[in-house]
């Protein structure tokens, strides 16, 4: 379990993935690739790449849960899929705005 | 949530791409990502609690903001035309600050405590010494997100200018929400006139490197220049003031067929005032391959809270049905991360088509002031202080300021209306509606009219014109011939300096 707070960054123990929390507090089994995932910068365990959890993650892209609890940006892409526990995040599928800056 | 996170991401995924600058020798996101981390360490070396720029755009002006952002420092872009005692008097409620000047008058703030001010080129020669001594310094910054990012001083219509809040959360919140990572090719560019003191000029920065948009910098405006760069870079995207695009329609107009056009040219964004309906029916008619975008926003809100897109431009223009046809002179929709309310005065939600407040609720949103108290409700929402009503399709129509709207008889008259059936005259350059002081009527309404070049309209055509196409309440009182409108230099039209012109016009009672 990690704390989960907006800003906060955690890596992949599975795979290259890096992420940033955008939305969600409190105690989350967040893993990646099926694994937990890290706390940026803190201790990295060696984890195997789950072939249930092996869609990727693309960089920029966000993704969410089902009940919009959690909201996390992809920094650094990998191979592993983003979930909470078992339960996969989806991408958070945004329609392109127009330019307007 | 950092600002600096969002140029990490960029460097890191696409650090070779030009950000800001010409094509062959610009900065590449990895440059600028480094001297903002060696800026980060002169600032916070300098015991400063801001990192304030009165200078005009150039590629400063991203190296300042995110060194401020990286050294968790508000940066504070202030509005170089200001006279030196004006610019003195914002640079010392700040102090202890760093404050970049322009070169061309770097003495502007000798004498003012606390000021630091120091001369851009002096700046970028500091940086680019430090640079060369080592790599970027890891990334430090504070994630919390609560910090300010970039303090706005608003041209207030009385009393002091107010220092609008923009934390890391609002502007992140817009970047992630509005822009796609990376969505731009390589290829594109955007030319951006817009100064920086205006939350324009802050979010075209921000928006563009998030996308991975080169930036193109126009310091100072000037429809030939503007023209010029947008051929010469190959600009794919720019953003423009009301009055910027009557003057490119008019210079483009003055080319004639044999002008080359703006041929790379796909996205135009509008936005900062009132369209004149006009300018923007010209603008389409002549590039009819750029897609048009218009923009609603406040600097309370981040920039950008509704768009007209570039379909709904050209959907409204070809419609016979005048209520679609109106949109043209629309914000368009909210953002899909934006709600907006009507309300009346008593902060009650009025039906779909009637007038009232716009409100405004979502993430990005500030409405915050520094030392004052928070304009948000208990419940997130602004009060923007426009008038507007949304119709049955969503589309949000805003009719200006409230505090301009003309009260004559008890009847409440939104300058705008008055004003869009005379600049849809021929005989007529501009025109402004605006109350004065009746001791029958409360209000009296005044139009000051510029009449186009070579015609010569007459009050009584204008009055006819009004009443013929609006209720009889609308029709102005008395119309005032003049030479020009003030406008402030961002496009917006100064109603309380008309209004101090044209004073005399008014019987002298207090409304």
């Amino acid at each position: 379990m990690v704390d989960l707070k907006p800003g906060a960054r955690f890596t992949s123990n599975a795979c290259a993935s890096e992420v940033i929390v955008v939305k969600g507090t409190g105690q989350a089994d967040l893993r990646c690739g099926g694994v937990p995932m890290s706390p940026a910068g803190g201790e990295s365990v060696d984890g195997e790449l789950s072939p249930d959890a092996s869609d990727g993650t693309q960089m920029g892209k966000r993704y969410v849960d089902d009940e919009d609890t959690v909201e996390i940006l992809c920094t650094k892409p990998g191979e592993g899929s983003l979930a909470l526990g078992d339960a996969l995040l989806g991408l958070k599928e945004a329609k392109p705005l127009p330019a307007s800056d | 949530m950092n600002l600096m996170m969002l140029l990490e991401m960029a460097a890191g995924g696409f650090g070779e791409r030009v950000a800001i600058g010409p094509r062959d020798g610009g900065l590449t996101y990895q440059r600028l990502y480094d001297l903002a981390g060696t800026a980060s360490r002169r600032f916070r070396d300098a015991g400063v609690e801001h990192v304030a720029m009165a200078d005009v755009s150039s590629e400063a002006l991203p190296i300042a903001l995110f060194g401020a952002a990286w050294a968790d420092l508000p940066f504070v872009p202030l509005n170089y035309r200001l006279t030196d005692e004006e610019l003195a008097a914002l640079a010392g409620r700040i102090a202890p600050a760093i404050t970049v000047l322009d070169p061309d008058a770097p003495g502007r703030l000798d004498g003012v405590d606390g000021t630091g001010p120091i001369d851009r080129h002096d700046l970028l020669a500091v940086l680019a010494d430090g640079d060369a001594m080592g790599k970027a310094p890891e990334p430090d910054w504070d994630m919390d997100g609560e910090d300010a990012a970039i303090l706005l001083f608003t041209s207030g219509t009385t009393g002091e200018p107010k220092a609008a809040v923009l934390r890391h959360r609002h502007l992140v919140s817009y970047v992630l929400g509005s822009v796609e990572f990376m969505g731009a090719g390589e290829e594109e560019a955007a030319l951006v006139s817009v100064p920086p003191y205006h939350v324009a000029g802050m979010a075209a920065i921000l928006s563009n490197l998030y996308a991975g948009r080169r930036v193109v910098q126009l310091p100072t405006f000037d429809a030939a220049a503007w023209v010029d760069m947008v051929r010469c870079e190959a600009v794919t995207s720019a953003m423009v003031v009301p009055t910027m695009l009557t003057r490119i329609v008019e210079y483009l107009d003055a080319e004639g067929p044999d002008g080359s056009g703006l041929p790379t040219l796909r996205s135009l964004s509008y936005g900062g005032g009132k369209m004149p309906r006009p300018t923007i029916e010209q603008a389409l008619e002549m590039l009819p391959h750029t897609a048009f975008v218009n923009a609603y926003g406040l600097t309370e809100t981040s920039s950008t809270v509704a768009l007209l897109g570039p379909e709904d431009h050209r959907k409204a223009l070809a419609s016979d049905d005048p209520g679609v046809r109106a949109r043209l002179g629309s914000a368009g929709r909210p953002l899909p991360t934006i709600e907006v309310s009507i309300r009346d005065g008593d902060g009650n939600e009025v039906a779909v088509g009637e007038p009232g407040e716009v409100w405004v609720r979502g993430e990005q949103v500030s409405g915050e002031y520094r030392g004052l108290a928070p304009r948000l409700t208990g419940d997130g929402w602004f009060p923007t202080h426009d008038g507007g009503w949304l119709d049955s399709d969503g589309f949000l129509h805003v009719t200006g300021r409230i505090d301009d709207v003309i009260v004559k008889g008890g009847q409440n008259i939104s300058p705008s209306e008055i004003e869009e059936v005379l600049v849809a005259r021929e005989d007529v350059a501009d025109a402004a509606a605006i109350g004065l002081p009746d001791r029958q009527w409360g209000e009296r309404i005044v139009a000051a009219v510029v009449p186009a070049p070579g015609a010569a309209p007459t009050a009584e055509d204008l009055q006819d014109a009004v009443r013929s196409l609006l209720r009889s309440n609308r029709t102005p009182d008395h119309v005032e011939f003049v030479d020009a409108l003030p406008y402030s230099d961002t496009g917006k039209l100064l109603r309380r300096v008309l209004r101090a012109d044209l004073a005399h016009l008014g019987d002298g009672s207090t409304t």
